[in-house]
């Protein structure tokens, strides 16, 4: 029943990005935004990049199971669903397992004892299974969005609750949040991490959890200095001695003001979230089918003779160039959206 | 005499800091992963009953986790607190060896790793970004932010990878692992250094950067400038000695950690320190010598606070009157 459930998040997913840019086109202050970014050339072809990954993460996610034939000839019902990656790559002929290891477009395998199914038809070459690498690259691309993306999920409302609660408070609000994040920041990042992870077990949505865990404190902080700027501003004193609720002024004022941070802070650490999957997936703890952990297992290949180079470049050309396109993108949106480099660029 | 105080209040404003990291982390290793999971895990699937209890008991996570009324220091939650705080750690729990022996063994080499790390570091980053911010606006400097960019970019796996086999396999500068104590080992070290220095270089250039350039918008710059001292002298007598104080406090925050050395490098490159250490741990699912590097990395952290708050209060005290 997972392939369902992955249906509706991605259904969902991609309903909410239509309607968030039908949105944004409306309202003055993002449809400017859009209009600054788009300006930028390094900025579009950084979002062209991204997107493009989004749309093979969302293609894998999308799946549904076949009617196949059985034995008897009756027709039943496929025990694994496949996905619309799946399908497009096995329409491709990519999904054709071979005996072993061959190189890009080569027509025989690296022990030249088996024949290649499938000769100089493999852009990327094979792995030690004789799968794909250009399909199994094509397949990291899930679990790479899936960490950045829940992650936040997670770090998000936790971190603008805590944050502007205790901006916009203080007093013991702000000491009990205070304390909470320093007592969590004292631990080091990475061994927390792993100790999280170790303790509720090697899974995506523990890992997504850890990972929120360690990250939020850094948000957290952020969004309570910028609270305890705007709140102090005049339109927030008007709008209390209007009478307006302590909650209308939290959802009204306050959050509308400091949600440019949260659209900057999200694209720049989604980055921090995919590198650091892939150290856990060298420590044993990362996402299955993740670049981080095609990286591990290529990882002896180089040591072979011939070396086998095309499966450790292919993981991390495809992990360097997602992690490089966030980069530039969120460099760019913070030039357009934070006022202070905002004016600067006029 | 006001910073003997003003010591002593950073010191008790740290212990609800430390019991609070004593509570997460009995909260993840006692309560999120139960203790019989554990035992399970360390004697294997297939174990009996008897075996997993005789390890509970050994091991003291036979007893109720939590305090009753009736007696509430025996418990889970009362030992830990104790065996942390009076640094009784106890053995592993995976090969009963005493864990401080282990991290005993295990600082040196961790240290010979990270200290030649850490201060090559700083000085390449420093003055690759001191270059940068000097030629801002310039080619020279978008060049720089891209490639800074770029190297931020490459996972470290990536690194390590390909540092060892190029530098150590197929130009065989270095030897590919291995360790030896003393002076002779510098060869080892030599390799590891180069690559974590490399990684870290893009992420702190640019930030360095942007601290710098911040520093030569501000006004005693243009006081500096007004009386006739040249561009060079600008960015090295003032610019440089303003921008230490954001960096140094970036800097000062890492040194605790160099004890718990690098789990990444170490492990690559078979270096038998702590970070190797922790990496055995996590195959083995050894909760026990985890636990405790974790503890240890916290009040190393706690104590590097300390002491940078108190410098700085020593140096600056507009600090001590808040």
């Amino acid at each position: 029943m997972g392939h369902w459930f992955s249906n509706i998040v991605a259904g969902t997913i991609l309903l909410s990005g239509l309607l968030l840019t039908f949105k944004m086109r409306r309202h003055p202050y993002w449809k400017s935004f859009l209009e600054d970014l788009f300006r930028r050339k390094s900025a579009l072809a950084s979002l062209a990049v991204v997107s493009f990954y989004m749309v093979i993460a969302l293609s894998d996610s999308i799946a549904w199971k076949d009617q196949v034939q059985a034995e008897t000839g009756d027709l039943v019902t496929a025990r694994s669903p496949r996905s619309v990656l799946d399908r497009a790559c096995s329409s491709l002929g990519l999904t054709e397992r071979e005996a072993s290891y061959s190189a890009p477009f080569a027509q025989v395998t690296l022990t030249e004892k088996e024949p290649l199914k499938r000769p100089g038809g493999h852009p990327l070459g094979t792995d030690i299974l004789g799968r794909d690498v250009l399909y199994l690259t094509l397949k990291g691309a899930r679990p790479a969005m899936m960490i950045g993306g829940f992650t936040s999920m997670i770090v998000i409302p936790v971190a603008l609750f805590f944050g502007i609660l205790a901006g916009y408070f203080g007093g013991r609000v702000d000491d009990l949040v205070q304390y909470i994040y320093t007592t969590l920041a004292s631990i080091p990042g990475l061994l927390l991490l792993i100790a999280l992870i170790m303790a509720m077990g090697r899974s995506t949505v523990s890992v997504c959890v850890a990972l929120g865990v360690t990250s939020w404190v850094g948000f957290c902080r952020l969004l309570r200095g910028e609270t305890l700027k705007v709140k102090e501003l005049e339109f927030v004193e008007s709008a209390r001695a209007l009478g307006t609720t302590h909650a209308m002024i939290l959802v009204k004022h306050i959050l509308p003001n400091v949600f440019h941070l949260v659209v900057i802070t999200f694209i720049l650490r989604f980055s921090g979230l995919v590198l650091s999957e892939s150290i856990l997936a060298y420590l044993g703890l990362g996402l299955d089918a993740s670049w981080g952990s095609m990286i591990d297992l290529a990882r002896d290949e180089l040591a072979r003779d011939p070396i086998i180079w095309w499966h450790l470049t292919s993981a991390a050309s495809a992990l360097f160039i997602l992690v490089l396109a966030v980069n530039f993108l969120g460099d760019a949106v913070r030039d357009v959206l934070d006022p202070r480099t905002r004016r600067l660029a006029r | 005499m006001n910073i003997l105080r003003y010591t002593l209040r950073r010191i008790l404003y740290a212990a609800p800091i430390l019991l609070g990291v004593l509570l997460i982390l009995f909260l993840i290793f006692f309560a999120v992963a139960d203790p019989v999971d554990i035992a399970r895990r360390a004697k294997g699937e297939k174990a009996s009953q008897e075996v997993l209890d005789a390890w509970l008991e050994l091991h003291g996570y036979d007893k109720p986790k939590f305090p009753s009324w009736e007696d509430p220091i025996n418990c889970i939650l009362f030992d830990h607190y104790k065996s942390m705080l009076t640094f009784q750690f106890g053995a592993s729990d995976v090969d009963d060896q005493p864990i401080v022996d282990k991290i005993k063994r295990g600082m040196v080499p961790s240290l010979t790793l990270t200290v030649p790390s850490f201060f090559m570091g700083i000085y390449l980053a420093v003055s690759i970004s001191l270059l940068v911010a000097f030629f801002r606006g310039t080619y020279i400097d978008y060049m720089g932010v891209f490639l800074c960019v770029l190297g931020m970019s490459v996972p470290i796996l990536v690194y390590i990878i390909a540092g060892q086999y190029l530098l150590s396999l197929v130009l065989k500068y270095f030897p590919m692992s291995g360790f030896e104590r003393g002076f002779e080992g510098w060869r080892f070290v030599i390799l590891p250094v180069v690559i974590s220095v490399l990684g870290g270089l893009g992420g702190s250039v640019r930030f360095y950067r942007t601290i710098m350039v911040e520093e030569m918008g501000r006004d005693y710059v243009r006081t500096a400038k007004a009386k006739g001292v040249g561009d060079s002298g600008v960015m090295f007598k003032h610019v440089l000695k303003n921008a230490m104080i954001p960096i140094l406090t970036q800097v000062v925050m890492v040194i605790p950690y160099l004890f718990l050395g690098s789990l990444l490098m170490e492990s690559f490159f078979g270096i038998p320190g702590l970070g190797s250490m922790t990496k055995d741990a996590i195959d083995a699912n050894d909760f026990a010598t985890l636990r405790v590097m974790v503890f240890i990395g916290s009040i190393l952290f706690i104590f590097g606070q300390i002491a940078t708050d108190v410098s700085y209060a020593a140096v600056d005290p507009r600090i001590r009157l808040e």
